[in-house]
Protein backbone atom coordinates (compact mmCIF):
# COMPACT_ATOMS: atom_id res chain seq x y z
CA UNK A 1 0.00 0.00 0.00
CA UNK A 2 1.31 3.42 -1.00
CA UNK A 3 1.63 6.09 1.65
CA UNK A 4 -0.77 8.29 -0.31
CA UNK A 5 -3.41 5.56 0.04
CA UNK A 6 -2.89 5.54 3.78
CA UNK A 7 -3.39 9.29 3.86
CA UNK A 8 -6.57 8.96 1.81
CA UNK A 9 -7.92 6.35 4.15
CA UNK A 10 -7.22 8.56 7.11
CA UNK A 11 -8.74 11.57 5.42
CA UNK A 12 -11.96 9.69 4.83
CA UNK A 13 -12.21 8.73 8.47
CA UNK A 14 -10.77 11.79 10.22
CA UNK A 15 -11.16 14.64 7.75
CA UNK A 16 -11.12 17.40 10.35
CA UNK A 17 -8.16 16.12 12.31
CA UNK A 18 -5.46 16.12 9.67
CA UNK A 19 -3.63 19.39 9.15
CA UNK A 20 -1.26 18.48 6.37
CA UNK A 21 0.91 15.78 4.87
CA UNK A 22 4.49 16.08 3.74
CA UNK A 23 6.37 13.79 1.39
CA UNK A 24 10.11 14.11 1.51
CA UNK A 25 12.75 11.57 0.36
CA UNK A 26 10.24 8.77 0.47
CA UNK A 27 9.14 9.57 4.02
CA UNK A 28 5.50 10.37 4.59
CA UNK A 29 4.65 12.71 7.45
CA UNK A 30 1.14 13.35 8.67
CA UNK A 31 0.59 16.30 10.98
CA UNK A 32 -2.56 15.95 13.06
CA UNK A 33 -4.45 17.73 15.80
CA UNK A 34 -4.13 16.52 19.34
CA UNK A 35 -7.73 15.78 20.23
CA UNK A 36 -8.14 12.54 18.34
CA UNK A 37 -4.47 11.61 18.08
CA UNK A 38 -4.89 8.40 19.99
CA UNK A 39 -7.87 7.35 17.93
CA UNK A 40 -5.92 7.90 14.74
CA UNK A 41 -2.96 5.91 16.02
CA UNK A 42 -5.30 3.17 17.11
CA UNK A 43 -6.93 3.19 13.70
CA UNK A 44 -3.51 2.87 12.06
CA UNK A 45 -2.66 -0.03 14.30
CA UNK A 46 -5.87 -1.96 14.13
CA UNK A 47 -7.04 -1.57 10.55
CA UNK A 48 -6.11 -4.88 8.92
CA UNK A 49 -5.06 -3.39 5.59
CA UNK A 50 -2.73 -0.89 7.29
CA UNK A 51 -1.50 -3.06 10.15
CA UNK A 52 0.98 -0.69 11.74
CA UNK A 53 1.75 -3.14 14.50
CA UNK A 54 5.20 -1.88 15.30
CA UNK A 55 5.92 1.39 17.06
CA UNK A 56 9.49 2.31 16.27
CA UNK A 57 9.81 5.49 18.26
CA UNK A 58 8.08 8.25 20.15
CA UNK A 59 9.88 11.52 20.59
CA UNK A 60 9.39 15.24 20.74
CA UNK A 61 10.59 18.28 18.84
CA UNK A 62 10.62 21.80 20.21
CA UNK A 63 9.86 24.48 17.60
CA UNK A 64 10.31 27.41 19.95
CA UNK A 65 9.59 30.70 18.25
CA UNK A 66 9.00 29.10 14.87
CA UNK A 67 5.57 27.68 15.27
CA UNK A 68 2.51 27.77 17.48
CA UNK A 69 1.77 25.26 19.04
CA UNK A 70 5.32 24.93 20.22
CA UNK A 71 5.87 21.19 20.54
CA UNK A 72 5.44 18.21 18.28
CA UNK A 73 5.22 14.67 19.50
CA UNK A 74 6.51 12.42 16.76
CA UNK A 75 5.46 8.80 16.32
CA UNK A 76 7.25 6.53 13.91
CA UNK A 77 5.15 3.55 12.96
CA UNK A 78 6.02 0.54 10.90
CA UNK A 79 4.10 -2.34 9.47
CA UNK A 80 6.20 -5.48 9.41
CA UNK A 81 3.77 -7.20 7.07
CA UNK A 82 3.69 -4.40 4.48
CA UNK A 83 7.26 -3.25 5.10
CA UNK A 84 6.42 0.43 5.22
CA UNK A 85 6.89 3.24 7.64
CA UNK A 86 4.91 6.34 8.44
CA UNK A 87 5.49 9.34 10.65
CA UNK A 88 2.66 10.93 12.62
CA UNK A 89 3.20 14.29 14.28
CA UNK A 90 0.90 15.69 16.92
CA UNK A 91 0.95 19.39 17.71
CA UNK A 92 1.10 20.20 21.42
CA UNK A 93 0.88 23.75 22.80
CA UNK A 94 3.21 24.91 25.56
CA UNK A 95 0.68 26.07 28.13
CA UNK A 96 -1.48 22.95 27.97
CA UNK A 97 1.25 20.43 27.46
CA UNK A 98 -0.17 16.95 27.20
CA UNK A 99 -1.07 14.12 24.84
CA UNK A 100 -2.78 10.87 25.53
CA UNK A 101 -0.55 7.90 26.17
CA UNK A 102 -0.33 5.05 23.68
CA UNK A 103 1.45 2.73 26.08
CA UNK A 104 -1.67 0.57 26.25
CA UNK A 105 -1.53 0.07 22.48
CA UNK A 106 2.20 -0.57 22.29
CA UNK A 107 4.12 -1.61 25.40
CA UNK A 108 7.30 -0.11 23.97
CA UNK A 109 5.76 3.37 24.17
CA UNK A 110 6.08 3.27 27.94
CA UNK A 111 9.76 4.13 28.03
CA UNK A 112 9.72 6.35 24.97
CA UNK A 113 7.01 8.47 26.54
CA UNK A 114 8.87 8.62 29.80
CA UNK A 115 11.90 9.88 27.95
CA UNK A 116 9.84 12.45 26.09
CA UNK A 117 8.42 13.66 29.39
CA UNK A 118 11.89 13.77 30.88
CA UNK A 119 13.37 15.77 28.02
CA UNK A 120 10.49 18.05 27.00
CA UNK A 121 8.11 18.11 29.92
CA UNK A 122 5.22 16.86 27.83
CA UNK A 123 2.71 15.03 29.96
CA UNK A 124 1.30 11.74 28.70
CA UNK A 125 -2.16 11.40 30.12
CA UNK A 126 -2.98 7.96 31.38
CA UNK A 127 0.61 6.79 31.44
CA UNK A 128 1.04 4.16 34.18
CA UNK A 129 4.42 5.29 35.41
CA UNK A 130 5.39 8.77 34.26
CA UNK A 131 8.74 9.48 35.90
CA UNK A 132 12.04 10.86 34.71
CA UNK A 133 14.11 8.16 33.11
CA UNK A 134 17.51 9.41 31.95
CA UNK A 135 17.92 12.46 34.16
CA UNK A 136 17.99 12.21 37.98
CA UNK A 137 14.55 12.30 39.50
CA UNK A 138 15.05 15.68 41.21
CA UNK A 139 16.43 17.38 38.12
CA UNK A 140 14.97 20.78 37.30
CA UNK A 141 14.10 21.82 33.78
CA UNK A 142 13.70 19.88 30.58
CA UNK A 143 17.04 19.47 28.81
CA UNK A 144 15.97 19.14 25.19
CA UNK A 145 13.85 22.28 25.16
CA UNK A 146 15.43 24.99 23.08
CA UNK A 147 15.50 27.47 25.95
CA UNK A 148 17.60 25.10 28.05
CA UNK A 149 21.32 25.96 27.77
CA UNK A 150 23.77 23.47 26.27
CA UNK A 151 26.73 24.62 28.33
CA UNK A 152 27.32 23.72 31.95
CA UNK A 153 27.14 27.34 33.05
CA UNK A 154 23.97 26.83 34.99
CA UNK A 155 24.87 29.01 37.98
CA UNK A 156 22.31 28.59 40.70
CA UNK A 157 20.52 25.95 38.72
CA UNK A 158 23.14 23.36 39.63
CA UNK A 159 21.70 20.01 40.47
CA UNK A 160 20.63 20.21 44.10
CA UNK A 161 21.46 16.66 45.11
CA UNK A 162 24.97 17.13 43.82
CA UNK A 163 25.34 20.28 45.91
CA UNK A 164 24.11 18.44 48.99
CA UNK A 165 26.55 15.62 48.42
CA UNK A 166 29.42 18.10 48.03
CA UNK A 167 28.36 19.81 51.23
CA UNK A 168 28.19 16.56 53.12
CA UNK A 169 31.63 15.44 52.00
CA UNK A 170 33.06 18.78 53.09
CA UNK A 171 31.46 18.49 56.48
CA UNK A 172 32.76 14.98 56.99
CA UNK A 173 36.33 15.83 55.96
CA UNK B 1 13.97 -22.43 75.24
CA UNK B 2 12.01 -20.05 73.07
CA UNK B 3 11.20 -21.16 69.61
CA UNK B 4 12.45 -18.94 66.83
CA UNK B 5 9.73 -17.75 64.55
CA UNK B 6 10.58 -17.74 60.88
CA UNK B 7 8.56 -15.47 58.73
CA UNK B 8 8.40 -15.40 54.96
CA UNK B 9 8.07 -12.07 53.24
CA UNK B 10 8.85 -10.44 49.97
CA UNK B 11 12.31 -9.06 49.65
CA UNK B 12 13.62 -6.21 47.58
CA UNK B 13 16.97 -6.91 45.97
CA UNK B 14 18.93 -4.12 44.39
CA UNK B 15 20.98 -5.36 41.47
CA UNK B 16 23.45 -2.84 40.19
CA UNK B 17 24.37 -0.22 39.09
CA UNK B 18 27.75 -1.74 39.87
CA UNK B 19 27.35 -5.36 39.01
CA UNK B 20 29.75 -7.22 36.79
CA UNK B 21 27.06 -9.07 34.91
CA UNK B 22 25.00 -6.06 33.95
CA UNK B 23 27.46 -5.05 31.23
CA UNK B 24 27.63 -1.49 32.43
CA UNK B 25 25.70 0.68 34.79
CA UNK B 26 22.25 -0.87 34.71
CA UNK B 27 20.27 -1.06 37.92
CA UNK B 28 17.47 -3.51 38.47
CA UNK B 29 15.28 -3.42 41.54
CA UNK B 30 13.82 -6.86 42.05
CA UNK B 31 10.94 -7.74 44.31
CA UNK B 32 11.54 -11.40 45.05
CA UNK B 33 9.56 -14.07 46.75
CA UNK B 34 12.21 -16.63 47.50
CA UNK B 35 13.98 -17.19 44.21
CA UNK B 36 11.09 -16.05 42.09
CA UNK B 37 10.84 -12.50 40.76
CA UNK B 38 7.53 -10.78 41.30
CA UNK B 39 8.44 -7.39 39.99
CA UNK B 40 11.43 -6.07 38.12
CA UNK B 41 12.04 -2.35 37.70
CA UNK B 42 14.99 -1.33 35.53
CA UNK B 43 16.66 2.03 36.11
CA UNK B 44 18.79 3.52 33.38
CA UNK B 45 20.42 6.87 32.80
CA UNK B 46 23.68 6.49 34.73
CA UNK B 47 25.63 6.94 31.53
CA UNK B 48 23.55 9.75 30.07
CA UNK B 49 25.79 12.23 28.31
CA UNK B 50 23.20 14.21 26.45
CA UNK B 51 24.38 13.27 22.97
CA UNK B 52 21.10 14.49 21.44
CA UNK B 53 21.45 17.88 23.08
CA UNK B 54 25.16 18.17 22.33
CA UNK B 55 24.72 17.47 18.64
CA UNK B 56 22.28 20.36 18.34
CA UNK B 57 25.25 22.59 19.08
CA UNK B 58 27.64 20.91 16.64
CA UNK B 59 27.75 20.77 12.86
CA UNK B 60 26.83 17.56 11.08
CA UNK B 61 30.49 16.63 10.68
CA UNK B 62 31.32 17.38 14.29
CA UNK B 63 28.42 15.29 15.52
CA UNK B 64 29.75 12.16 13.82
CA UNK B 65 32.34 11.20 16.50
CA UNK B 66 29.62 11.39 19.14
CA UNK B 67 27.93 8.42 17.49
CA UNK B 68 31.06 6.36 18.21
CA UNK B 69 30.20 6.65 21.86
CA UNK B 70 26.80 5.05 21.52
CA UNK B 71 27.52 1.39 21.10
CA UNK B 72 31.25 1.49 21.71
CA UNK B 73 31.64 -2.18 20.81
CA UNK B 74 30.53 -1.56 17.23
CA UNK B 75 31.31 2.07 16.57
CA UNK B 76 31.60 1.68 12.80
CA UNK B 77 28.00 0.51 12.57
CA UNK B 78 26.76 3.59 14.43
CA UNK B 79 28.78 5.92 12.22
CA UNK B 80 27.24 4.32 9.17
CA UNK B 81 23.79 4.89 10.58
CA UNK B 82 24.45 8.57 11.11
CA UNK B 83 25.91 8.96 7.62
CA UNK B 84 23.02 7.10 6.01
CA UNK B 85 20.57 9.45 7.72
CA UNK B 86 22.36 12.63 6.67
CA UNK B 87 22.77 11.31 3.12
CA UNK B 88 19.07 10.66 2.97
CA UNK B 89 18.44 14.19 4.19
CA UNK B 90 20.71 15.70 1.55
CA UNK B 91 19.76 13.26 -1.20
CA UNK B 92 23.41 12.29 -1.65
CA UNK B 93 24.38 9.31 -3.78
CA UNK B 94 27.33 7.41 -2.33
CA UNK B 95 29.89 5.93 -4.78
CA UNK B 96 29.67 2.13 -5.04
CA UNK B 97 33.16 1.48 -3.72
CA UNK B 98 32.41 3.43 -0.57
CA UNK B 99 29.19 1.49 -0.16
CA UNK B 100 30.99 -1.83 -0.27
CA UNK B 101 33.74 -0.67 2.09
CA UNK B 102 31.10 0.49 4.54
CA UNK B 103 29.30 -2.81 4.33
CA UNK B 104 32.55 -4.60 5.14
CA UNK B 105 33.13 -2.31 8.11
CA UNK B 106 29.59 -2.67 9.33
CA UNK B 107 29.81 -6.44 9.28
CA UNK B 108 33.22 -6.44 10.95
CA UNK B 109 31.67 -4.33 13.67
CA UNK B 110 28.84 -6.82 13.96
CA UNK B 111 31.24 -9.73 14.38
CA UNK B 112 33.26 -7.76 16.95
CA UNK B 113 30.18 -6.92 18.93
CA UNK B 114 28.83 -10.44 18.81
CA UNK B 115 32.20 -11.76 19.95
CA UNK B 116 32.08 -9.58 23.03
CA UNK B 117 28.49 -10.70 23.50
CA UNK B 118 29.27 -14.42 23.38
CA UNK B 119 32.30 -13.90 25.60
CA UNK B 120 30.43 -12.07 28.34
CA UNK B 121 27.17 -13.94 27.99
CA UNK B 122 28.90 -17.30 28.38
CA UNK B 123 31.04 -15.98 31.21
CA UNK B 124 27.96 -14.78 33.08
CA UNK B 125 26.32 -18.16 32.79
CA UNK B 126 29.47 -19.94 33.81
CA UNK B 127 31.42 -20.94 30.71
CA UNK B 128 34.82 -19.33 31.05
CA UNK B 129 36.68 -20.77 28.09
CA UNK B 130 34.59 -19.17 25.38
CA UNK B 131 35.63 -15.78 26.68
CA UNK B 132 39.28 -16.46 25.88
CA UNK B 133 38.51 -17.83 22.42
CA UNK B 134 36.29 -14.89 21.50
CA UNK B 135 38.72 -12.28 22.76
CA UNK B 136 41.52 -13.92 20.79
CA UNK B 137 39.57 -13.54 17.55
CA UNK B 138 38.26 -10.08 18.34
CA UNK B 139 41.84 -8.93 18.58
CA UNK B 140 42.33 -9.75 14.90
CA UNK B 141 39.37 -7.60 13.93
CA UNK B 142 40.50 -4.72 16.10
CA UNK B 143 43.92 -4.86 14.47
CA UNK B 144 42.24 -4.78 11.08
CA UNK B 145 40.22 -1.74 12.12
CA UNK B 146 43.43 -0.07 13.26
CA UNK B 147 45.07 -0.81 9.92
CA UNK B 148 42.49 1.21 8.01
CA UNK B 149 41.20 3.79 10.44
CA UNK B 150 44.03 4.22 12.94
CA UNK B 151 41.72 3.46 15.82
CA UNK B 152 40.72 0.18 17.41
CA UNK B 153 37.45 1.07 19.08
CA UNK B 154 36.09 4.50 18.19
CA UNK B 155 36.82 4.53 14.50
CA UNK B 156 34.86 7.53 13.11
CA UNK B 157 35.66 6.08 9.74
CA UNK B 158 32.65 6.63 7.48
CA UNK B 159 31.90 10.13 6.27
CA UNK B 160 28.73 11.69 4.97
CA UNK B 161 28.92 10.76 1.30
CA UNK B 162 31.50 8.00 1.57
CA UNK B 163 34.39 6.95 3.76
CA UNK B 164 37.43 8.78 5.07
CA UNK B 165 40.21 6.84 3.34
CA UNK B 166 40.55 3.96 0.97
CA UNK B 167 41.38 0.41 1.97
CA UNK B 168 44.51 -1.22 0.59
CA UNK B 169 45.12 -4.72 -0.70
CA UNK B 170 47.12 -5.73 2.34
CA UNK B 171 44.07 -5.13 4.49
CA UNK B 172 41.76 -6.92 2.11
CA UNK B 173 44.06 -9.95 1.85
CA UNK B 174 44.43 -10.22 5.58
CA UNK B 175 40.71 -9.85 6.15
CA UNK B 176 39.82 -12.35 3.43
CA UNK B 177 42.23 -14.93 4.80
CA UNK B 178 40.83 -14.58 8.28
CA UNK B 179 37.21 -14.50 7.26
CA UNK B 180 37.61 -17.74 5.30
CA UNK B 181 38.61 -19.54 8.46
CA UNK B 182 36.15 -17.69 10.66
CA UNK B 183 33.20 -20.09 10.34
CA UNK B 184 35.46 -22.84 11.75
CA UNK B 185 36.17 -20.60 14.71
CA UNK B 186 32.46 -20.20 15.32
CA UNK B 187 32.24 -23.99 15.40
CA UNK B 188 34.96 -23.90 18.05
CA UNK B 189 32.84 -21.69 20.28
CA UNK B 190 29.83 -23.84 19.68
CA UNK B 191 31.57 -27.10 20.57
CA UNK B 192 32.33 -25.58 23.95
CA UNK B 193 28.77 -24.72 24.88
CA UNK B 194 26.26 -26.00 22.37
CA UNK B 195 25.91 -29.46 23.90
CA UNK B 196 26.92 -28.39 27.36
CA UNK B 197 24.31 -29.61 29.78
CA UNK B 198 24.66 -26.63 32.11
CA UNK B 199 24.40 -24.21 29.21
CA UNK B 200 21.23 -25.85 27.94
CA UNK B 201 19.69 -25.83 31.40
CA UNK B 202 20.43 -22.18 31.85
CA UNK B 203 19.19 -21.03 28.46
CA UNK B 204 16.46 -23.35 27.18
CA UNK B 205 12.98 -22.20 28.11
CA UNK B 206 14.31 -19.13 29.90
CA UNK B 207 13.17 -15.58 29.16
CA UNK B 208 10.40 -16.52 26.77
CA UNK B 209 8.79 -13.71 24.79
CA UNK B 210 6.36 -14.62 22.03
CA UNK B 211 6.40 -13.05 18.58
CA UNK B 212 3.40 -10.78 19.25
CA UNK B 213 4.81 -9.65 22.55
CA UNK B 214 8.22 -9.05 21.04
CA UNK B 215 6.66 -6.78 18.40
CA UNK B 216 4.56 -5.07 21.03
CA UNK B 217 7.62 -4.39 23.17
CA UNK B 218 9.47 -3.03 20.14
CA UNK B 219 12.34 -5.48 20.14
CA UNK B 220 14.62 -5.51 17.13
CA UNK B 221 17.64 -7.35 15.82
CA UNK B 222 18.53 -10.88 16.91
CA UNK B 223 16.43 -10.41 20.05
CA UNK B 224 13.32 -10.08 17.90
CA UNK B 225 14.37 -12.71 15.40
CA UNK B 226 14.91 -15.20 18.21
CA UNK B 227 11.14 -15.08 18.54
CA UNK B 228 10.74 -15.96 14.89
CA UNK B 229 9.76 -12.56 13.50
CA UNK B 230 11.29 -11.88 10.13
CA UNK B 231 12.44 -8.30 10.37
CA UNK B 232 15.86 -7.06 9.42
CA UNK B 233 16.52 -3.47 8.32
CA UNK B 234 19.12 -4.74 5.89
CA UNK B 235 16.42 -6.66 4.02
CA UNK B 236 13.42 -4.38 4.57
CA UNK B 237 15.00 -1.01 3.90
CA UNK B 238 18.37 -1.81 2.29
CA UNK B 239 21.18 0.69 2.64
CA UNK B 240 24.79 0.60 1.49
CA UNK B 241 25.51 -2.57 -0.49
CA UNK B 242 23.14 -4.94 1.28
CA UNK B 243 20.90 -5.21 -1.74
CA UNK B 244 23.86 -6.42 -3.81
CA UNK B 245 24.97 -9.28 -1.58
CA UNK B 246 23.38 -12.60 -0.73
CA UNK B 247 22.63 -13.42 2.85
CA UNK B 248 20.04 -15.07 4.98
CA UNK B 249 18.32 -13.84 8.10
CA UNK B 250 18.44 -16.54 10.76
CA UNK B 251 15.25 -16.97 12.74
CA UNK B 252 14.55 -18.67 16.04
CA UNK B 253 11.54 -20.71 17.00
CA UNK B 254 11.26 -21.19 20.74
CA UNK B 255 11.49 -17.50 21.71
CA UNK B 256 13.93 -18.22 24.55
CA UNK B 257 17.48 -17.27 25.49
CA UNK B 258 18.84 -20.28 23.64
CA UNK B 259 17.20 -19.31 20.34
CA UNK B 260 18.50 -15.78 20.61
CA UNK B 261 21.93 -17.23 21.19
CA UNK B 262 21.50 -19.50 18.19
CA UNK B 263 20.44 -16.58 15.98
CA UNK B 264 23.56 -14.64 16.81
CA UNK B 265 25.76 -17.67 16.20
CA UNK B 266 24.22 -18.04 12.75
CA UNK B 267 24.66 -14.32 12.14
CA UNK B 268 28.41 -14.77 12.60
CA UNK B 269 28.41 -17.00 9.54
CA UNK B 270 26.17 -14.68 7.53
CA UNK B 271 28.40 -11.72 8.35
CA UNK B 272 31.43 -13.66 7.23
CA UNK B 273 29.58 -14.51 4.04
CA UNK B 274 28.71 -10.86 3.40
CA UNK B 275 32.29 -9.69 3.96
CA UNK B 276 33.58 -12.34 1.58
CA UNK B 277 31.16 -11.31 -1.15
CA UNK B 278 31.95 -7.64 -0.65
CA UNK B 279 35.67 -8.23 -1.07
CA UNK B 280 35.01 -10.30 -4.20
CA UNK B 281 32.78 -7.66 -5.71
CA UNK B 282 34.61 -4.56 -4.47
CA UNK B 283 34.52 -2.11 -7.40
CA UNK B 284 37.13 0.51 -8.25
CA UNK B 285 36.35 4.19 -8.16
CA UNK B 286 36.05 7.16 -5.86
CA UNK B 287 35.33 6.75 -2.16
CA UNK B 288 33.62 10.06 -1.51
CA UNK B 289 30.76 11.73 -3.36
CA UNK B 290 31.65 15.05 -5.00
CA UNK B 291 28.82 16.90 -3.32
CA UNK B 292 30.04 15.65 0.05
CA UNK B 293 32.50 18.53 0.26
CA UNK B 294 29.79 21.08 0.78
CA UNK B 295 28.79 19.60 4.09
CA UNK B 296 32.38 19.24 5.25
CA UNK B 297 32.87 23.00 5.54
CA UNK B 298 32.48 23.99 9.19
CA UNK B 299 29.76 26.57 8.75
CA UNK B 300 28.25 25.73 5.39
CA UNK B 301 24.46 25.81 5.64
CA UNK B 302 22.62 22.71 4.53
CA UNK B 303 20.36 23.64 1.65
CA UNK B 304 17.41 21.42 0.92
CA UNK B 305 15.76 21.90 -2.44
CA UNK B 306 12.18 23.06 -1.87
CA UNK B 307 11.06 21.10 -4.92
CA UNK B 308 11.84 17.84 -3.14
CA UNK B 309 9.27 18.58 -0.47
CA UNK B 310 5.70 17.89 -1.46
CA UNK B 311 3.15 19.38 0.85
CA UNK B 312 -0.58 18.87 0.91
CA UNK B 313 -2.46 21.15 3.25
CA UNK B 314 -6.00 20.47 4.36
CA UNK B 315 -6.62 23.50 6.54
CA UNK B 316 -6.63 27.23 5.97
CA UNK B 317 -3.24 28.08 7.39
CA UNK B 318 -0.53 29.84 5.38
CA UNK B 319 2.06 29.58 8.13
CA UNK B 320 2.09 25.82 8.14
CA UNK B 321 3.41 25.58 4.59
CA UNK B 322 6.39 27.80 5.34
CA UNK B 323 6.94 25.83 8.50
CA UNK B 324 7.07 22.40 6.89
CA UNK B 325 9.21 23.77 4.06
CA UNK B 326 11.73 25.14 6.51
CA UNK B 327 12.01 22.15 8.80
CA UNK B 328 12.71 19.15 6.63
CA UNK B 329 13.01 15.84 8.40
CA UNK B 330 14.01 12.27 7.69
CA UNK B 331 14.15 9.02 9.56
CA UNK B 332 16.73 6.48 8.53
CA UNK B 333 17.78 3.35 10.34
CA UNK B 334 20.45 0.72 10.08
CA UNK B 335 20.83 -2.76 11.50
CA UNK B 336 23.51 -2.45 14.15
CA UNK B 337 24.54 -5.62 16.04
CA UNK B 338 21.96 -4.94 18.76
CA UNK B 339 19.03 -4.18 16.51
CA UNK B 340 17.61 -1.20 14.70
CA UNK B 341 19.44 2.05 15.30
CA UNK B 342 17.34 4.89 13.97
CA UNK B 343 18.26 8.49 13.36
CA UNK B 344 15.51 11.07 13.15
CA UNK B 345 16.99 14.31 11.87
CA UNK B 346 15.23 17.66 11.68
CA UNK B 347 17.10 20.16 9.55
CA UNK B 348 16.32 23.88 9.63
CA UNK B 349 18.69 24.86 6.83
CA UNK B 350 21.64 25.83 9.03
CA UNK B 351 24.90 23.95 9.44
CA UNK B 352 23.74 22.29 12.64
CA UNK B 353 20.99 19.73 13.11
CA UNK B 354 17.89 21.29 14.65
CA UNK B 355 17.07 18.03 16.35
CA UNK B 356 18.85 14.71 16.25
CA UNK B 357 16.98 11.84 17.76
CA UNK B 358 18.63 8.48 18.33
CA UNK B 359 16.34 5.51 18.52
CA UNK B 360 18.63 3.04 20.19
CA UNK B 361 17.82 -0.66 20.38
CA UNK B 362 19.38 -1.11 23.82
CA UNK B 363 17.05 1.46 25.34
CA UNK B 364 14.02 -0.40 24.04
CA UNK B 365 15.45 -3.76 25.08
CA UNK B 366 16.21 -2.52 28.58
CA UNK B 367 12.56 -1.53 28.85
CA UNK B 368 11.54 -5.04 27.89
CA UNK B 369 13.69 -6.58 30.63
CA UNK B 370 10.72 -6.17 32.94
CA UNK B 371 8.72 -8.43 30.70
CA UNK B 372 11.50 -10.99 30.35
CA UNK B 373 12.45 -11.26 34.00
CA UNK B 374 9.14 -11.20 35.83
CA UNK B 375 8.03 -14.64 36.88
CA UNK B 376 11.49 -16.08 36.39
CA UNK B 377 14.30 -16.87 38.80
CA UNK B 378 16.92 -14.46 40.08
CA UNK B 379 19.69 -16.42 38.37
CA UNK B 380 17.91 -16.10 35.03
CA UNK B 381 18.09 -12.32 35.15
CA UNK B 382 21.73 -12.60 34.18
CA UNK B 383 20.90 -14.90 31.29
CA UNK B 384 18.22 -12.48 30.13
CA UNK B 385 20.48 -9.44 30.27
CA UNK B 386 23.05 -11.34 28.26
CA UNK B 387 20.54 -12.50 25.70
CA UNK B 388 19.29 -9.02 24.81
CA UNK B 389 22.88 -7.87 24.39
CA UNK B 390 22.66 -4.65 26.31
CA UNK B 391 25.15 -1.82 25.92
CA UNK B 392 24.47 1.03 28.28
CA UNK B 393 26.34 3.63 26.28
CA UNK B 394 23.72 3.24 23.61
CA UNK B 395 20.87 2.91 26.04
CA UNK B 396 21.54 6.12 27.95
CA UNK B 397 23.07 8.14 25.11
Amino acid sequence: MQSSDIVNLLKEKFSKEILCTVYFRGDCTIIIKRDKAKEILKFLKETPSLDFDYLIDVTGVDYMGARQPRFNVVYHLMSIKNANRIRVKVEVPEEDCWVETVSDLWATANWHERECFDMFGIEFKGHPDLRRILMPEDWEGYPLRKDYPVGSDLGDKEWKTFKDILQQTKERA
Amino acid sequence: MEREITATKELIVNMGPQHPATHGVLRLVLDVDGERIIKCTPYVGYLHRGIEKLSEDLTYVQALPLTDRLDYLASAANNIGFCVAIEKLLGLEVPPRAKFIRTIMGEMARICSHLVWIATHALDIGAMTVFLYAMRDREVFLDLFEMVTGARMTVSYPRVGGVRCDVNNEFLDKLYKFIETFPEKVVEYETLIDQNRIWLKRTKGVGIITAEEAINWGLTGPTLRGSGVYYDVRKFFPYDAYDKVDFEVPLGKNCDVYDRYKCRMLEFRQSARIIKQCIDKLPEGPILANEAMKIRMPSAPVKIDKKDIQVEIYIDDKAIEEFVQKYSEVYASVEVPKGELGFYVVCDGTAKPYRLRLRSPSFVHAGALKKLCEGGLVADVIANIGSIDLVLGECDR
